[in-house]
């Protein structure tokens, strides 16, 4: 090898490993990040809800979202799912236990797949939990693609589109030191808010002191890596339309082994085939 | 002297110009039944993409709530990219292997995959709900550099520079330009290389979108290893397109196929009839692993799973036997069945993951059915590809012998 393919070669391998630094993941996104805040949350007790739907009020009149009508009840006929315009929605399910309304909305995961998909950084786990999003986006709808609770929305009927969702009151209210405008507007604190481990701390101790009320288990612990909304029941809570089949895994988590494969691509492919290039070439060449 | 080269420029500038003109217009018949067909679809598709673009998705689209993508991303990305695929496995056959059996089609092969890229990446465009932001991941409005949607998205990019250097030579060709096509000559290597590398990567990671959907996707088909298997199926696809577009290019170009190329014409097909069986018995050998592995046997016997034995036993299996058998008895014919029946396979493989197997426990009623609007605007795309590829075809060496000149200066290089 004379000194002239030497350096070509140490060209291409190091511009191979600049490439696969760049493309390359630094560290897991959307992973639980600063250890000095701790995550807020909301804890939903489906047995205090009455189904008043005032959190809907609260909601739509703190985002200027069009005002639903609370009194009509002809909105439990059918099973609703939040909209663009709906970032909150309680429903009416019938159970073993009779009529129990559960309001549904983003959850907030602990490791949300919309923040890993997202190529922009638009939508950004903040540091104190919520799930925010920004202006920069691109409207790829990843994030929809990826939500396992259907939760993040692009307006359909805009030009200029936004994901819409519940962000917790990030924006509107937690910046100035208030909480969510549905926890206080619930007249039956059937929502409480506060830092994540308070809350499921409230809820074993809700489960241990009342075993027959609950079940015991705390929806949004532990489903699909935690999420800082969580929820408790009387009933299963498929029966109350919640996916009981998501893990524990965060999902983000899924795609990191193609992720770290990546840069071993891309340093080691260019010069695998630069070598059976080599290989191949007749000897009078 | 100086005014004299100024001069001289001049004039190249205005014969260029009159040569771009010239070759502008249209050439052979215009009332072909492919045009009549094809040009009020483009006409009114591209008046809905720019009525999309002004008035947002939710003017054309069909209206399914939890049905983020459509057949903009199923059918013109995911599949798009992986017919496109042909272009880096022929590359690497002719330019790292060094076969100089496949040579004659390397050219259309490496036209038709790039214009895929800018056609079937340029869909993504249209799927976007903020169009005018595309630009953020690449001018680094925030670089998401761990989704792996910004990996595509570079990557994508950087493809499609990759395989322009490569076609480049047969522009400069056209042009007349023979000091620039030394240069970009040189430069294949290097494109050949960083593409399959590339492919390799964007390939399996199309696949790797659509991971962190797990609990929306069916369990026969989610599996870790769906970016391998994409990565596979998206090297027989990109063959059998390959097959398919010979099928109608050897037809359309006839009139300037060298008589080498008619030759061996026949010989490459049955090589890459071979190629494409083995690559599916290495892809059914791993979804057989992956079904195994996965135990969701009970699945088979419910619709979702005649669904799944359709595109994996129908669309997958029979041409793959169709492909050797065609190969044994030298059956072209059989060999272009087997190509379409494969691009169907993989054209319901893809929109599976994106919106057919995506959410499956979601009643028919309330599921994602393309509207029109969707359907011409997605052929529209396809047929400009077919338009620019034409016209490019006619022009250009990518059938015919490349001009006395460059050949020579092959030569010499080598």
């Amino acid at each position: 090898m004379d000194r002239r393919t030497f350096l070509k070669r140490l060209g291409i391998g190091m511009a191979g490993m600049t490439c696969g630094g760049v493309m390359a993941p630094g560290r897991l996104n959307a992973q639980e990040t600063g250890q000095d805040k701790e995550f807020l949350g909301i804890l939903i007790d489906t047995t205090r809800c009455i189904g008043c739907r005032s959190c809907e009020l609260a909601c739509a009149e703190t985002y200027g979202l069009p005002i639903p009508d609370i009194e009509d009840d002809s909105v439990f006929e059918t099973e609703r799912r939040t909209t663009e315009t709906q970032w909150t929605v309680v429903n009416r399910y019938e159970t073993d236990k009779g009529t129990v309304y559960a309001v549904k909305r983003c959850m907030h995961c602990n490791q949300p797949a919309c923040v890993a998909a997202c190529l922009v950084k638009a939508m950004k786990k903040q540091e104190e939990g919520p799930v925010t999003w920004a202006e920069n986006c691109m409207g790829c709808k990843m994030c929809a693609f990826s939500c396992p609770f259907d939760k993040a929305i692009l307006e359909s009927h805009s030009p200029t589109p936004r994901i819409r969702k519940c962000f917790l009151c990030w924006d509107k209210r937690l910046v100035n030191g208030e909480i969510p405008a549905c926890v206080e507007a619930c007249p039956t604190e059937a929502l409480v808010f506060g830092t994540r481990r308070e809350l499921l701390e409230g809820a074993r101790t809700r489960i241990y002191q009342h075993p027959d009320r609950y079940v015991h288990h705390i929806y949004g612990e532990n489903e699909v890596g935690g999420t800082s909304v969580m929820y408790l029941s009387a009933v299963p809570f498929e029966q109350l339309g919640f996916r009981t089949d998501l893990g524990t895994t965060s999902l983000p988590e899924l795609s990191t082994g193609f992720l770290y494969a990546v840069p071993i691509i891309f340093v080691l492919w260019p010069a695998f085939l630069l070598g059976v290039h080599r290989a191949t070439q007749k000897k009078e060449d | 002297m100086k005014g004299k080269q100024t001069s001289l420029q001049k004039r190249t500038l205005k014969d260029f110009i009159a040569f771009i003109i010239a070759e502008l217009k249209p050439r052979g018949k215009i009332f072909t039944p492919f045009n009549i067909i094809s040009a009020p679809i483009l006409a009114l598709g591209i008046i809905l993409v720019i009525y999309r673009l002004i008035y947002g998705l939710g003017s054309v689209v069909a209206e399914a709530p939890g049905f983020p993508w459509g057949i903009w991303i199923g059918f013109n990305v995911m599949v798009g990219v992986a017919f496109a695929g042909g272009a880096y496995v022929l590359t690497f056959v002719v330019y790292i292997l060094r076969s100089e059996k496949y040579h004659p089609i390397i050219r259309a092969t490496i036209l038709n995959g790039f214009l895929a890229y800018v056609f079937y990446a340029g869909a993504i465009l249209l799927d976007l709900g903020r169009w005018w932001n595309i630009v953020n991941p690449l001018i680094g409005n925030k670089f998401g550099v761990n989704s792996v949607l910004f990996l595509v998205a570079w990557h994508f990019l950087l493809y499609m520079i990759a395989e322009f250097i490569e076609f480049s030579p047969a522009f400069a060709e056209w042009l007349g330009l023979k000091k620039i096509r030394t240069i970009l000559h040189a430069l294949t290597l290097g494109a050949v290389i960083f593409g399959i590398t590339l492919s390799t990567l964007h390939q399996s990671g199309l696949g790797a979108l659509v991971m962190m959907a797990k609990p929306n996707i069916h369990p026969l088909w989610y599996t870790e290893f769906i970016p391998v298997l994409f990565f596979v199926s998206g090297i027989f696809a990109g063959l059998s397109m390959v097959i398919f577009e010979g099928t109608i290019s050897t037809r359309v170009f006839g009139y300037q196929l060298t008589d080498d190329f008619r030759r061996s014409y026949d010989d490459i097909v049955l090589g890459l009839a071979k190629t494409c069986a083995a690559v599916m018995f290495v892809y059914l050998f791993l979804k057989a692993l992956v079904l195994i592995h996965s135990a969701q046997w009970s699945f088979i016997a419910t619709p979702m799973g005649y669904w799944y034995l359709t595109e994996v036993v129908g669309l997958t299996l029979i041409p793959c036997i169709l492909f050797l058998r065609g190969f044994r008895d030298g059956n072209i014919t059989m060999i272009r069945i087997a190509a379409i029946l494969t691009m169907a396979g993989i054209i319901i493989n893809r929109c599976n993951y994106v919106f057919i197997a995506y959410k499956w426990y979601v009643p028919l009623s309330e599921r994602y059915i393309p509207s029109w609007q969707e359907i011409v605007m997605a052929l529209t795309i396809v047929f400009a590809h077919i338009w620019v590829f034409r016209w490019i075809a006619h022009r250009m060496a990518v059938y015919r012998k490349p001009p006395a000149w460059a050949v020579e200066q092959d030569k010499h290089a080598e």
